[in-house]
């Protein structure tokens, strides 16, 4: 088992013919990932890389080579629609990487696919990997090691450096998650978490935040009460100063609210081992009787 | 993108709702001529992207309009947090019988446009949010179906026991929640809306945020930002295509990624030092962009170290090498740089360093305390 992706998913790539679509469909293939179609309106009919059939809209995708999830490389300014298209033609896991879209228009996506019992990832995320079996997105798997550390994440580089620090010390990830750093997202860290605490193949869980709204804080509070595993977390932003915009979208503090202290320290009271900088990951997890593997 | 109040004003009143006369002076003369025109008392306020602008001396009441110059001129060219003010609105001097707020953000927690409203509007709201929440009434809108005409209602009898002042709030309510939609705001808000002695209902003050993402479809909404009112650098920074806030340490920070950012500028403070900035240069590593990075972090006197740090996914870390190479050419830079590069093609990255007389790290923590080091003068 793994989380959210494994060896049965069939995945169409929306934007396949476009500069971030083509190279990271190929990065995929590359990696294993059973990339059965792509869509580019207008190119419906030819084949990328002599393999994979593009078709003009999702639906097809669905219907001749039944995709079950759908990752989304658009620009921002048509990448709601293709939430919604793909949300609309079946598939059953979306994952959004595209950054960039306006969080109005996410007001109106969230219920569309929330009704339909669809999950999305992101948008504005790196996506997902299960080291050895399966890649959607953008993390590199040359940093990845198959294992039984689950990663859940907020950011995108950062997520990397944690990784690498843990495939470094031999302590390989049963799935890396990153959710995105927007403030509208359709996964949050308590999916992931509820995800790998169900998970057999996951020993112990990475949570990554930071500063900007109360995520982390309510995930602190599921952990206390629903996740048996260790969890070791990360808060960036420490030295950010109030009320301005790191990047990120989401990461913004405004009055009181998502200060890196207050989510540490919500850290602490759940239990969760707190790292005061990337490289402690390895050794709060050995605390834990996590080894290298 | 924060709007003036002044553009925020004219915003509600295309979409219907009533606010007050008034117009936007640059000069004490001009200030005068508005005032003239408008006869009677006025109130001269500064437009400045800062809170709190009353109580720093930026509005100030006129009785005539030789007054109203004279005040203009006083807080014309006056900074409040930082910021120089270029405008101000001359508005009338409104009786008012009594002021409430009304606001619309993006809520994330409930994933939806929220409507918050209070009777005890005005400069105290921040205290009333934060001491008694419970007179702020807060509505989650369903964006599907819009802020519906009861819903509306009855907010509007929270504020008045008047029918008329009640469907007149309503009215408001539900235009300001258009308006949100139609300008693209990730926040909107009308501080104080007020009754008039005569009872009608106005928007006195107005708050309008733009999410960032919105502006490329929306260039009318665009074409109002005010390069003035926003630090200079941060302004180069966007030009270049970099996200840049300016800090008030030594050590200058460039990284890709806005959350390894954040870690990196943590990691300095864990190690002793303080970080010059934020500074995100993006997925793409073109070697311009590392040429304006540079140019506006040496900017800064105060900067006595540089420290790089790329962690290379989709990022090329040979093409950030290219980068660095080429900016040092372009650039005479008088500080030092500690340079770490992990990831995609690191080997081609330390090759291309090497080769101009750089050394390149690995690891992170090794990175940033020789940046520390350096910055206290130490030497690595």
């Amino acid at each position: 088992m793994s989380v959210f992706i494994d060896q049965s998913t069939r995945l169409v790539i929306q934007g396949i013919t476009g500069r971030d679509g083509s190279f990271h469909a190929k990065q995929m293939m590359a990696y294993g990932t059973k990339v059965v179609a792509g869509v580019t309106p207008g190119k419906g009919g030819q084949q990328f890389e002599d393999s994979v059939p593009v078709f003009n809209t999702v639906a097809d995708a669905v219907r001749e080579r039944r995709a079950n999830t759908a990752v989304i490389y658009v620009p921002a300014a048509v990448a709601a629609s293709a939430i919604f298209e793909a949300a609309d033609a079946g598939v059953q896991l979306i994952i959004c990487i595209t950054e960039g879209i306006p969080v109005l228009d996410m007001t109106r996506v969230l219920p569309f696919v929330h009704e339909r019992g669809v999950r999305l990832i992101g948008p504005n995320c790196p996506g997902l990997i299960s080291p050895g079996k399966s890649k959607v997105g953008i993390i590199p798997g040359n940093i990845c090691q198959p294992g039984k550390i689950g990663v859940v994440s907020r950011s995108g580089t950062l997520t990397y450096e944690i990784i690498h620090q843990l495939s470094t010390h031999g302590m390989g990830q049963s799935t890396c998650v990153g959710i995105g750093g927007d403030p509208l997202i359709g996964t949050n860290f308590i999916h992931c978490l509820t995800a790998f605490e169900a998970d057999a193949e996951t020993a112990a869980i990475v949570m990554i935040g930071e500063i900007g709204g109360t995520d982390e804080q309510q995930a602190a509070e599921f952990v206390q009460h629903n996740v048996s595993k260790p969890v070791v977390g990360f808060i960036a932003g420490q030295t950010a100063p109030p009320g301005r915009r790191m990047g990120h979208a989401g990461a913004i503090i405004s009055g009181s609210s998502g200060t890196a202290a207050e989510k540490m320290m919500a850290f602490e009271k759940a239990g969760i081992a707190v790292m005061k900088r990337p490289a402690d990951v390895v050794g709060l997890l050995r605390e834990r009787g996590i080894k290298g593997c | 993108m924060n709007l003036h109040e002044y553009q925020a004003r004219d915003i509600l009143r295309r979409h219907g709702i009533p606010v007050p006369p008034g117009e936007v002076a640059t000069t004490p003369a001009e200030a005068r001529a508005i005032a003239d025109r408008l006869g009677g008392k006025v109130v001269v306020k500064a437009q400045v992207h800062a809170g709190g602008r009353g109580k720093a001396g930026g509005v100030k009441l006129a009785k005539t309009p030789a007054e109203a110059e004279a005040s203009a001129r006083a807080i014309l060219g006056m900074t409040i947090k930082g910021l120089t003010v270029h405008r101000v609105l001359i508005a009338p001097a409104a009786e008012i019988a009594s002021e409430s707020y009304v606001g619309i953000i993006v809520d994330r927690a409930s994933q939806r446009p929220v409507l918050m409203v209070s009777a005890a509007g005005g400069i105290d709201i921040e205290e009333v949010a934060a001491q008694t929440p419970e007179k702020i009434h807060r509505l989650a809108i369903d964006p599907r179906y819009g802020l519906l005409p009861h819903q509306a209602l009855t907010l509007g009898f929270t504020l008045y026991g008047d029918v008329k002042q009640a469907r007149a709030a309503a009215d408001i309510m539900q235009r300001l929640y258009t308006a949100v939609y139609a300008v693209g705001a990730s926040l909107a808000e009308i501080n104080p809306l007020v009754t008039t002695r005569e009872g009608s209902v106005q928007a006195l003050d107005a708050k309008i945020a733009i999410d960032d993402n919105e502006l490329e479809r929306r260039p009318d909404i665009a074409a109002l930002r005010d390069p003035t009112a926003e630090a200079r650098e941060e302004v180069l920074a966007r030009e270049a295509g970099l996200t840049f806030i300016k800090l008030d340490g030594t050590v200058g920070c460039c990284v890709n990624g806005a959350g390894l950012a954040m870690a990196t500028m943590d990691l300095v403070k864990y190690y002793g030092a303080e970080p010059a900035n934020f500074l995100d240069i993006g997925g793409s590593s073109n070697p311009q962009k590392v040429v304006s990075a540079l140019r506006i972090i040496t900017s800064d006197p105060r900067v006595k170290v540089i420290l790089f740090n790329i962690f290379g996914g989709i990022t090329r870390t040979d093409d950030v090498a290219n980068g660095i190479v080429q900016a040092t050419r372009e650039l005479s830079l008088k500080v030092p740089m500690v340079l770490r590069l992990t990831g995609t093609n690191q080997e081609l990255a330390i090759d291309i360093l090497t080769k101009a007389g750089f050394t390149a790290l690995t690891d992170m923590d090794d990175a940033v305390k020789q940046a520390v080091a350096l910055a206290k003068g130490k030497g690595a």
